[in-house]
């Protein structure tokens, strides 16, 4: 018998996870705080700016590829990955 | 050879290596028309993905948008990526999990409920046949730029071509079209860009250059400094709107973004749930290239025309002395193209012979005594945003085979947006309405024939409104992921994460998202668009919801389906237990099979 409610209880902590992730660089670091972050600098770019229009796009890859390997363990933790 | 010619040559290379695709995957069974027979490699189908989300928009016009706004033009940025995140890890690996061909199948499945399928049917129509519209015209835009043939002649051909692929092939002469598609789209993007990053900073990669300087300070301090003296808005802080305006059309974008059926469907041509997961990593990936180096390109290309036509850019001079604005008489060749097309307008307000390009309803005095000082009548130059890309490669002075590349590239972009918008439309019609609703007897060879027939009659359709558009095509597409957002993204979403919501619920979340994005953009633009209908004093006047934009209004949609769906819930009985079984089985990867229609 699979331990359906540890598995989803496991693939919700790993979702709130990555989206804390995705809303911090996007909306937080890419808007609400991006005036204030200009005041620093990566580079030529300033940090509010590149968040909005590069970095939080690569955060975005890279999350979904750490999701694809954490869910990836989470199925065989809990043995109900494909064959 | 000249241009002409050189682009015939690669244009027509490109229109035979999609028919020759076309020819090599015909579809044969039901299974491969609606999903390429479940045997999509992953990162094809993320490659396919990339072609299918990237239209003529993103291709031609999104870079000129962003030199506009500026900053402001982040929410495209991080709209049309973030978006697949939430799609990744929200719905992709479920729904192909639960293995049927189509989105509204499993919203009528999940809520045991024709009514909510149909529903979901209708929102699936009116959000990718306003997208289509921007498509065809996208189609004929781009061939008459770039072959020189009627905007009628370009549909024309667009029709014919996406016709061999699609009726025959489906899905599956889509999806490795698509695969073809991408390539020649994200090569014509990034060479020209390669270059100008390299004219401009000498770094190569224009995501690193957009970063690095121009004669000696940084490209976007530069830019900022020169827009500003010249009136224009500082380009690296101006945001769109208010900052609840940006937020809210940024999750709007995203949330339509994960919602939109034609890329949901390109999950389920995938073998297994974990394809489904990382695929759409790939998929972001491809889609990243181009979405990185648009920014770069927006900024780059505008400093540039910038420096073109007034040379005390580059040297730091004064902006306003006279001899540093250049003479009409000896304007580069590019500029003198493209004005042939009227995309470029230059009109000698002060009669001095020289171009001044600044923004003359600029609210800084200090600008204004400058250029009145300076016997500037007003600004002289109109530049057409979609200019950006398409004159880059000239402006750039890149060999002619380039400049036909970028040709090839915008129709590759608008014809794999068109094909899979199609597929979405015909799979509903055959699939969703003949074998779902009116006629679920019907036999597997009849239900290829009736979607070989839809297809068809979807590409006349959609070349007929092309050719016709209704006076609303322009901004329309926003319209189309208000709508995938509002409506469908819920609907699919509660169906996988609430195993108690039930079929009252969903269906008045749908309608109640739905009606709140309608109203608020019809207020705006005319109920169904029809000018002289507005009601705009009803919710306040422009933008009166919290200066929000129609086209972000998504977001408030979405808000209210799932506020609406879960009180209606709470009040009506909870789905039969086989339902919440269902709900439990997409959960776990376990027992995916190849995806069915029974």
């Amino acid at each position: 018998m699979q331990d359906s409610n540890g598995y989803w209880a496991a693939t919700l902590g790993l979702l709130s996870k990555i989206l804390v992730v995705w809303f911090l660089v996007s909306y937080v670091a890419g808007i609400l705080l991006a005036p204030m972050l200009n005041n620093f600098h990566l580079g030529g770019y300033p940090l509010g700016f590149w968040f909005a229009q590069q970095g939080s796009i690569y955060v975005f890859v890279a999350l979904i590829f750490y999701y694809t390997k954490k869910m990836g363990e989470i199925d065989r933790q809990f043995g109900v990955e494909e064959d | 050879m000249d241009l002409q010619t050189i682009t015939y040559l690669v244009v027509g290379a490109s229109f035979a290596l999609y028919i020759g695709i076309a020819f090599w995957a015909r579809a044969g069974s039901t299974s491969e028309f609606y999903v390429a027979g479940g045997g999509v490699n992953p990162v094809m189908n993320g490659m396919a993905t990339a072609a299918d989300w990237m239209s003529a928009a993103s291709f031609i016009s999104m870079a000129g948008l962003i030199a506009n706004f500026g900053y402001g033009g982040t929410v495209f940025l991080m709209g049309w990526t973030g978006g697949y995140v939430l799609l990744a890890m929200l719905l992709a690996p479920y729904l192909r999990k639960f293995g049927k061909f189509t989105v509204p199948e499993f919203i009528g499945d999940r809520y045991y409920s024709k009514g909510a399928r149909t529903i979901a049917v209708l929102c699936l129509l009116v959000a990718s046949i306003t997208y289509i519209i921007g498509q065809m015209t996208g189609v004929g835009v781009a061939f008459s730029r770039f072959l020189g043939v009627t905007k009628e002649m370009g549909i024309y051909i667009g029709m014919g071509i996406v016709f061999m692929y699609a009726v025959f092939g489906g899905m599956k002469g889509i999806t490795y079209t698509q695969v073809a598609q991408y390539c020649v789209l994200i090569l014509a993007y990034t060479v020209p860009a390669i270059f100008i990053s390299l004219n401009l900073t000498g770094n190569p990669l224009p995501q690193l250059g957009l970063g690095g300087d121009f004669g000696g300070e940084p490209l976007l301090a530069k830019l900022d400094q020169v827009v500003t003296d010249l009136g224009f808005a500082e380009y690296t802080t101006s945001f769109r709107g208010s900052m609840l305006n940006t937020f809210s059309y940024t999750v709007s974008l995203m949330i339509g973004t994960a919602g939109l059926p034609h890329v949901i469907v390109r999950f389920f041509t995938v073998p297994k749930v974990s394809d489904a997961r990382v695929s759409a990593g790939w998929a972001l990936v491809f889609i990243a290239i181009l979405y990185t180096t648009a920014p770069a390109v927006a900024a780059m290309a505008k400093l540039n025309l910038h420096a073109t036509v007034n040379t005390a850019v580059k040297t730091s001079g004064d902006l306003f002395a006279a001899e540093n604005s250049i003479k009409y008489d000896e304007r580069p060749d590019w500029m003198k193209r493209w004005e042939v097309t009227g995309l470029l307008k230059f009109n000698d307000k002060n009669g001095d012979g020289r171009i001044q390009y600044y923004n003359d309803k600029t609210q800084n005095e200090a600008v204004k005594a400058k250029a009145d000082a300076a016997g500037w009548k007003g600004n002289e130059l109109n530049v057409n945003a979609d200019i950006l890309v398409l004159a880059n490669p000239e402006i750039a002075m890149l060999p002619n085979w380039v400049i036909a590349l970028v040709a090839a590239g915008g129709l590759a972009a608008a014809l794999s947006t068109a094909a899979g918008l199609l597929m979405a439309i015909s799979s509903a019609v055959s699939h969703d309405l003949i074998k779902g609703v009116f006629n679920p007897e019907i036999s597997e060879s009849s239900e290829l024939l009736a979607g070989k027939v839809s297809m068809a009659l979807a590409i006349v359709l959609a070349g007929y409104l092309g050719l016709n558009p209704p006076g609303f095509a322009a901004g329309t597409v926003a319209l189309a992921f208000g709508i995938a957002g509002s409506s469908l993204f819920p609907a699919i979403m509660m169906g996988i994460f609430s195993k108690k919501m039930n079929s009252e619920g969903a269906m008045a979340g749908m309608l109640a998202g739905l009606s709140v994005t309608l109203f608020y953009v019809f207020a705006h633009k005319g109920i169904f668009f029809i000018k002289g209908t507005e009601f705009v004093d009803m919710v306040g006047g422009n933008n009166g919801w919290f200066g929000i934009e129609p086209n972000a209004i998504g977001t408030l949609g979405a808000i209210v389906n799932f506020a609406v769906a879960f009180t209606v819930d709470k009040f009506t009985k909870e789905p039969p237990a086989h339902i919440q079984a269902l709900v439990e089985s997409i959960r776990v990867p376990k027992g995916a099979g190849a995806a069915t229609g029974h």
